[in-house]
Formats: structure tokens, C-alpha cells, sequence
């Protein structure tokens, strides 16, 4: 990529950060250039965290509806899935899967619910309940 | 403690930039591509089985860690690395160690960092940043993905530096604990680039190096050709695939820039014609991984249409490409 077609497309998510690319000058040495962000960027990175959107967003259906314990909202909403939530608690993948049900859930004991607590960074009463609004 | 004056410089990758900044403070002034390249960083890489967040692995570069541990054992240097399993021991040895005047590099997670833009957190255990200082509870840091250097709470520095899960830190200190003065760094970049050689050309796997870029391909080609409609998964696939190459600090084209940085330094450096055209050559192939991306994106926004086979057959030609440039780069460093 030349220095003059390095993209400045002003990517929100950089929140007026800039990046470094590597890039060559008009004597064709490699420099680094500052990007505001590239348009083709901010498309993946859009999609991944319209992901992690439409998860938590039917997760707050299913607590709404009595299907799902609100954990499975947060974990939708910290970013994690199953797999990383088990990782990062250090329970099974089909434990996770039991406890974001409702009734296993509020059988919980003060132990485990810590490690949620932990690996979340919420409070055993936010855990416990749903925020009025997605942020 | 001390004040410690800091060099703080902003840089593509993590690792590398926290490394190349260690060991400019002691005394070893070295650019980021070089540390990159004389680590033999570069690769590529697809393992599906490997699954993060649902999503196949797809790697631009070696794992997390080797960068350091390789560019230090080919420049003959001496890393300490301390890794705790108390998080209050870990955080009070990087007290000692500030208070001695040693800023020191460090492992942590993007997600708890709290100075990392809302948008750029995701569950990344494998961050690098180097600390300088700190004032009361707050934590002076170099952190090579920012322009200027960052503050972090104890608290959230030490619920970053521990998290649990895939690739845990643990806490994880390093810093360079002796430097030789005498070294070979033709030497070191000739072992480097044919080690980075055999592993694109040579690897007995088909889903690493070049071969792997292939596969990749043909994966592509197959979503198209399949009867399964899972295009929503597909598309979630090539846009993680994209974020791997460009979003998470690369530099540019998955590395690919970066490492023909490499190449023309080291041209220079070994007064060497050959090497300063494979860098060139390299640059292209870069500029064709930004068109893959660029593909990929337009076709995820319905700009143009999902096309399977266009996908593919970009893939192929960066295969081809970067594999004549490897069969070149092998000539240009044979004595």
C-alpha cells in the first residue's frame, strides 16, 4: 500500500484514535501511516458486535418470558458465549448450560455465583437481575 | 519509586511493540518490523477445530508468546519471565519492579483494560503492554495499540492481568534480563527468513502456509457449491476471517506489510539487491489480501453480491504470489 492510499474513513469504533499501517513513500521506502479506520474494517467489526446484539437481545426475550435466567443476558452482553463463560469460571461447558436456566439458577450457592460474579465483573444483584435498557 | 523515562511509540501489533520498546529502553535500539521478522512471526494458518466464539482459527502469525520468546533466543538475549497465581503477589512484584526503575511487559486481557475503546473489547487474553510506572493506585502504562501512553486502575490492571480462560495470563511479567553486545543480525535474519520459508512451503500440513491459504479456498468454494443454506454462518466466517487480517492490529494486510518492512530493512542492512525485490513483490501480495478484505466486505454489506468463487479465486492468487515470493526469498538469502 502506497502512503497516499492509506484510508482515513473515520471509524467510529476508533473513538478518534489512530492506527499504524505499514506503508511505502514516493521513493518507495516503508514508513509507518496513521488511518482513522477503513470503511472494510468497520464492516467485520460492525457484524461482530451486531452478533453479540442480536444474541443478548433474544436472551432478554427468553428472560422476559421465563425461560432463561438473566446470566444468560449478561453473558450475551459481557461479550462471552458458553464456551468462554465455562472457560473463564472454570465449570463445564453443560454446567453454564444448566445454570443460565432459571431454576437451577436461583439454586445457585453463594460459591459459584461468586465465580459468574468474577468472570462477568458484576455484582451478585446485578447478576441476579435484568437492566431496564441495553447499554 | 524512580521516575522512569519512558519512550513510549505507538506500533502495528502488540507484541512486537511491546518487545521492540523493552528492549529500546535497554539499550537495544530495534524497529518493530525487525523484531517481527527476526522472530519468524509470520505465518498462516487455519484450524478449525479450533473453535473461538464458534469461529474456525485463523491465524496471520504465530501464537501469542513466540514472537518474544523468538526474536530473544535468535539475538541471543535473556528473558525473565514471573507468572503468579496470587493476583495481589502478582501486582506487588510489579510494584518491586517499577520501584527498582525496570518498566516490564506484561500480559493482559483487551476486554478489562479500561482505556480500550468500547467497540475494540472482546475476550482477547493475550494482550501486551508494557508498564513504566505508577502513582498511588494508578498505573502508567505503554500500551503500543494507543498513540499516547494510558493510566489503569489497580483494580481493573489486576482483574486484566488475571482473567481466566483461553491463553490466562497469569499474571504474566517479562523483560529482558541480559543483552548480548555482540551479535549477528545478517546472521539471525538469513536463519529467520528460511525458517519463515519452510513453514509457508514446507509445512506437512494442508492447512498451514501457503497450502493452508489454499485450503481456505476451497472452503470458500464449497460454502458456495453447498446445498445448506447457512449463509448467515458463512458470512460470519469471512468476516471473522477479515477481522483477523486487519481489525486486530496488524499493520496492514494481516502482517503481510509489516513483514516486507522487514524485508526491505534487512536488504538494506545486508547490502542486499535480491531481498529489496522480494519485499516489493511482498507489498503486492499485501495489496491483494486488502482486496480479499475489501471483497469481502462489500459483498457482507450487499454492495455486490455474496460470490463465493470470487472470494476463492482472490485467495488463490495471494497463494500463488506469496509462494513465488518464498521460492524468491529462498534464492535471495542462499550465499
Amino acid at each position: 500500500m502506497k502512503q497516499d492510499e492509506v484510508p482515513q474513513d473515520q471509524s467510529a469504533a476508533f473513538e478518534g484514535q489512530k492506527k499504524p499501517l505499514y506503508v511505502i513513500d514516493e521513493d518507495g521506502e516503508y514508513t509507518v501511516a496513521l488511518s482513522s479506520g477503513w470503511e472494510a474494517e468497520e464492516v467485520v467489526l460492525d457484524q461482530a458486535i451486531a452478533q453479540f446484539e442480536t444474541l443478548y437481545k433474544d436472551a432478554r426475550r427468553r428472560v422476559e418470558q421465563g425461560l432463561s435466567a438473566p446470566l444468560e443476558y449478561h453473558m450475551y452482553h459481557q461479550r462471552m458465549d458458553i464456551s468462554v463463560l465455562a472457560q473463564s469460571t472454570g465449570f463445564f461447558k453443560w454446567q453454564v448450560r444448566r445454570h443460565i436456566k432459571p431454576e437451577p439458577f436461583s439454586r445457585l450457592t453463594d460459591n459459584k455465583l461468586a465465580r459468574y460474579q468474577e468472570a462477568l465483573g458484576l455484582s451478585a444483584a446485578e447478576l441476579r437481575s435484568m437492566p431496564k435498557e441495553d447499554s | 519509586m524512580p521516575e522512569i523515562n519512558f519512550d513510549h511509540r505507538q506500533t502495528a501489533h502488540c507484541e512486537s511493540g511491546a518487545m521492540s520498546a523493552l528492549l529500546r529502553h535497554n539499550g537495544l535500539d530495534i524497529s518493530e518490523p525487525m523484531v517481527f521478522g527476526i522472530a519468524n512471526a509470520l505465518t498462516f494458518a487455519y484450524i478449525p477445530l479450533a473453535k473461538i466464539s464458534g469461529m474456525p482459527m485463523i491465524a496471520y502469525r504465530m501464537p501469542p508468546g513466540r514472537l518474544i520468546k523468538g526474536a530473544a533466543s535468535r539475538l541471543g538475549i535473556t528473558m525473565q519471565f514471573e507468572r503468579f497465581r496470587d493476583s495481589k503477589q502478582g501486582m506487588q512484584t510489579l510494584n518491586d519492579h517499577l520501584d527498582q526503575g525496570r518498566p516490564v511487559g506484561m500480559q493482559a486481557s483487551v476486554y478489562w483494560l479500561p482505556y480500550f475503546p468500547k467497540d475494540m473489547r472482546f475476550h482477547f487474553n493475550a494482550h501486551n503492554l508494557v508498564a513504566y510506572g505508577y502513582e498511588g493506585e494508578n498505573y502508567l502504562l505503554s500500551d503500543p495499540t494507543f498513540e499516547t501512553p494510558v493510566q489503569s486502575s489497580y483494580q481493573a490492571l489486576e482483574k486484566a492481568r488475571f482473567v481466566k480462560g483461553m491463553l490466562a495470563p497469569k499474571g504474566l511479567i517479562y523483560y529482558p534480563k541480559d543483552i548480548p553486545t555482540q551479535r549477528d543480525l545478517p546472521g539471525a535474519i538469513r536463519k529467520a527468513i528460511n525458517s519463515s520459508v519452510n513453514m509457508m512451503l514446507r509445512t506437512p500440513l494442508p492447512v498451514i502456509g501457503v497450502r493452508g491459504i489454499r485450503c481456505v479456498a476451497g472452503k470458500l468454494r464449497a460454502m458456495g457449491n453447498s446445498h445448506e443454506k447457512k449463509e448467515s454462518y458463512n458470512k460470519l466466517v469471512i468476516g471473522h476471517m477479515v477481522r483477523m487480517q486487519e481489525e486486530i492490529g496488524t499493520g496492514g494486510a494481516g502482517f503481510r506489510f509489516l513483514y516486507a518492512s522487514f524485508l526491505q530493512e534487512s536488504a538494506a542492512l545486508m547490502d542486499n539487491n535480491k531481498l529489496d525485490e522480494v519485499s516489493k513483490r511482498f507489498t503486492d501480495t499485501g495489496d491483494e489480501w486488502r482486496r480479499f478484505a475489501l471483497f469481502s466486505a462489500k459483498m457482507l454489506k450487499g454492495r455486490i453480491e455474496l460470490d463465493y468463487d470470487k472470494l476463492a479465486d482472490q485467495l488463490l492468487l495471494v497463494a500463488d504470489m506469496e509462494g513465488e515470493c518464498y521460492r524468491q526469498l529462498r534464492q535471495a538469502i542462499r550465499q
